[in-house]
């Protein structure tokens, strides 16, 4: 199908595009760009006046809850909630139940995604088997059935022999391992340590229990070659080693939830489950240390980690409640919001969710990394149209995923979200659009 | 973020739960002292009893097991003549299927007036003073390392009777502050009432660094801890912390932390000795401190009574 959008604001982080033009799409592709030929006769026309027509949403953290937790989040819920979001690629870790540590199991995730074409879906393998981390998983199998990368979730590896391996065995064919620095012990609490935890009685996770976890990785990166892709930076310490790291040339890249990039401990309030993150978020000097990072390329990539958690699992006392919140409908929205107040351009802002987490990707996602997260002429058709001035008011009816719960909820935050999505491409077909 | 309004006031800054001390206004801690000064009275009479509560059901639900503040909960609401209910709900029962919403919603149908909560957790009393109806009063009586709001205003009365003026005192808090309940509600009244200098003492693991936050001197040294104290509280050391990666074992913990007569000489002569009980002897406390002149451990248990009297009354006249 030819789709022709008019008049919107072209943006194209990757090479700083940012201007008033028509796009036109024949079948997965964006075949004109700026001016569209005259004779080009498409068989519907979108009026994008006013919006911002840019790259479909790459998110490198998004738990879809399939196969295992489907009471809590499911392919169709959850892929309308990312299309709903303008997201068009996402990457899932392996933290399914069973986890993601066979072919079969990737490949059948990956024909429902495809059926439902709402969204690109793109699993991370489970770097251990069953991620107890202890024996390796078939990594190169894992890769032709469709893994872009390796990850341990949330499941620590205790021994660090098996983890030097494990980056040894991955670097042997250049997958990059996606790690979230967390020493097991150290990590053990529900709240970042610090005045608010001590208060409030809450068991906490010191900043070393992240910083311990870097200095380990780096020093086996540095032995191994291997290529690590750091998950949920979340402290201000831990930033200052990834700095250090990529100054020294460490093949490294680190992502940092919305979550860290916007909450501190102290909106726990008086124990709102809504904060039980994982990572905690942390002080206002660790969540200012993220936003500068983010800002300057230090942390990469800006990440939704969209959990969805079932309504019964959050109303508990909070250390008892599962960790996670809904984001990927707030990915776009709070990366504006961000972007406003560090007073960055559009399109450094939407670089962090377009184009930088597809360099992030790399190679791993084949030829769709020349044009992923990018518009451009003859690349794929994946695009996010929002409105820019819109502002919305985040709430249970207004969530497409099945999980419900997120701090940002207009109830409890009194916070409006900037930028509304009206319509989402992906492969030249709309998957999502608002309606009215 | 909004401000969200502190849960236990209503929107005229009356008690209507009591959760924590922390955010309370001291005129509203200074009004539960003297309502229970009235009813301290009530405790000696011939009849012990007042009407204030008569036809309210108080719920004790205790999802940690304590026999000593539940019967202390439980004589406070009797002798307002409300209707008692004891529920000790082992964690394991609730493990094995009703969520505690569930526990609270059922008990709700039983029309019950007001909920005395112990629980394991930090904040779940709040979960519960969320979820109730308008009319149904909350009691924490101590949740996680967080708060036991009681225990704490029956310290404050303690001090109050004793030394009268909060403005000129110094108080120790001795022992496993980190994970005490009881440290962190005697805190925020102590800071609430004005006392200049609140010390907190124990070795590192108990007692870490990041405590100052909460307005106190941490010392790591009991001489220096408890020197010229008008008021020593000494806390409770659980069993599990006796030995292992927080204490290598009660001895050496006695020797360095322990109130032994001759420390407590450290301390200003008409200084009084406090803990929320169940005593060690012999851990955290000499038997011939806790014994002693100075101890006024078993006041502490009487006044706990009127005070929680006076915390149930005046919660059970307000409306959200």
């Amino acid at each position: 199908m030819k789709l022709l959008i008019k008049n919107g604001r072209l943006i194209d982080p990757a090479r700083g595009l940012d201007r008033i033009g028509d796009l036109a799409t024949a079948g997965d592709r964006i075949v004109a760009l700026g001016e569209v030929p005259r004779d080009f006769s498409p068989a519907r026309t979108i009026d994008a006046t006013g919006l911002v027509v840019a790259p479909g949403l790459v998110d490198l953290a998004a738990r879809l809850r399939e196969p295992g937790h489907e009471h809590e989040g499911m392919l169709e819920s959850e892929l309308a909630a990312a299309a709903a979001g303008g997201v068009t690629s996402l990457v899932c870790p392996p933290d399914t139940d069973p986890p993601l540590d066979e072919p079969g199991l990737v490949e059948m995730l990956k024909f429902r995604a495809r059926k439902l074409s709402r969204c690109r879906v793109f699993p991370l393998g489970a770097l251990t088997r069953g991620l107890a981390g202890e024996a390796l998983t078939e990594m190169a199998e894992l890769t032709e059935s469709g893994c872009v990368g390796f990850s341990q979730a949330d499941a620590p590896v205790l021994n660090t022999l098996t983890l030097q391996r494990a980056l040894q065995y991955a670097s042997t064919f250049g997958y990059t391992v996606w790690l979230r620095p967390q020493d097991p012990w150290l990590g053990k609490g529900v709240a970042a340590s610090g005045a608010v935890a001590t208060r409030l009685g809450l068991a906490g996770v010191p900043a070393a229990a992240e910083t311990v976890a870097l200095f380990t990785l780096f020093e086996l990166m540095r032995t191994t070659g291997a290529r690590v892709h750091l998950e949920r930076l979340s402290s201000a310490a831990g930033v200052e080693l990834l700095r250090r790291a990529k100054a020294e040339g460490l093949p490294v890249t680190a992502d940092v939830s919305i979550n860290s990039l916007h909450l501190t401990d102290v909106d726990i309030g008086f124990f709102d489950p809504a904060l039980r993150l994982s990572p905690p978020v942390r002080q206002q000097r660790d969540r200012d240390a993220l936003r500068a990072a983010l800002a300057d390329g230090t942390i990469d990539v800006l990440v939704s980690d969209h959990t969805p958690v079932d309504s019964d699992e959050k109303t508990l006392p909070f250390a008892e409640a599962t960790p996670g919140a809904s984001g990927l409908e707030l990915l776009l929205g709070l990366a504006l919001h961000w972007g406003e107040q560090a007073g960055l351009p559009l399109t450094t802002t939407l670089s962090r969710i377009t184009c930088d987490p597809v360099r992030v990707l790399g190679p791993a996602i084949g030829t769709l990394a020349a044009s992923a997260g990018r518009l451009v002429e003859g690349g794929v058709a994946d695009v996010c149209m929002f409105d820019p001035a819109a502002r919305w008011r985040v709430g249970d009816a207004t969530l497409v995923s099945q999980g419900k719960h997120t701090p940002f909820a207009f109830a409890s935050s009194g916070f409006e979200l900037p930028g509304r999505v009206r319509a989402t491409l992906v492969a030249g077909t709309v998957a999502y659009e608002a309606t009215a | 973020m909004l401000s969200r309004r502190n849960p236990q006031l209503n929107a005229n800054g009356e008690l209507i739960h009591l959760l924590s001390i922390e955010g309370l206004p001291r005129a509203v801690i200074t009004q539960i002292l003297d309502t229970a000064g009235t009813f301290l009275s009530v405790s000696e009479r011939d009849v012990k009893k007042v009407p204030l509560l008569r036809g309210k059901s108080v719920f004790n639900l205790f999802f940690e097991n304590s026999t000593r503040t539940r019967t202390t909960f439980e004589i406070a609401a009797k002798r307002l003549s409300a209707d008692v209910i004891n529920l000790d709900i082992a964690r394991s029962s609730t493990a094995k299927g009703e969520s505690l919403l569930d526990t609270i919603a059922n008990l709700s149908a039983m029309h019950a007036d007001m909920f005395v909560v112990r629980h394991a957790e930090s904040g779940a009393p709040y979960l519960i003073a969320q979820h109730v109806a308008p009319h149904v009063h909350v009691i924490n009586a101590g949740d996680g390392r967080h708060a036991h709001p009681t225990q704490g205003l029956l310290d404050m009365y303690t001090i109050r009777h004793f030394k009268g003026d909060f403005t000129q005192l110094s108080v120790a808090i001795v022992g496993d502050i980190v994970h005490s309940r009881v440290a962190r509600s005697d805190i925020h009244a102590l800071t609430t009432l004005g006392v200049p200098d609140i010390r907190a003492v124990g070795p590192k693991t108990l007692v870490p660094g990041d405590l100052a936050g909460m307005g106190v001197r941490v010392c790591h040294d009991m001489a220096e801890g408890i020197r010229d104290a008008d008021v020593i509280i000494m806390l409770r050391l659980q069993n599990e912390r006796m030995s292992g990666a927080m204490l290598p074992s009660a001895g050496e913990y006695f020797k360095r932390f322990g109130l032994t007569a001759d420390k407590l000489a450290l301390a200003k002569p008409d200084a009084i000795v406090m803990h929320p009980g169940p005593i060690n002897r012999g851990v955290e406390i000499d038997s011939s401190v806790a014994d002693g002149r100075a101890s006024v451990i078993l006041p502490q248990v009487t006044f706990g009574i009127a005070v929680r009297m006076a915390v149930m009354s005046t919660i059970a006249g307000n409306e959200a």
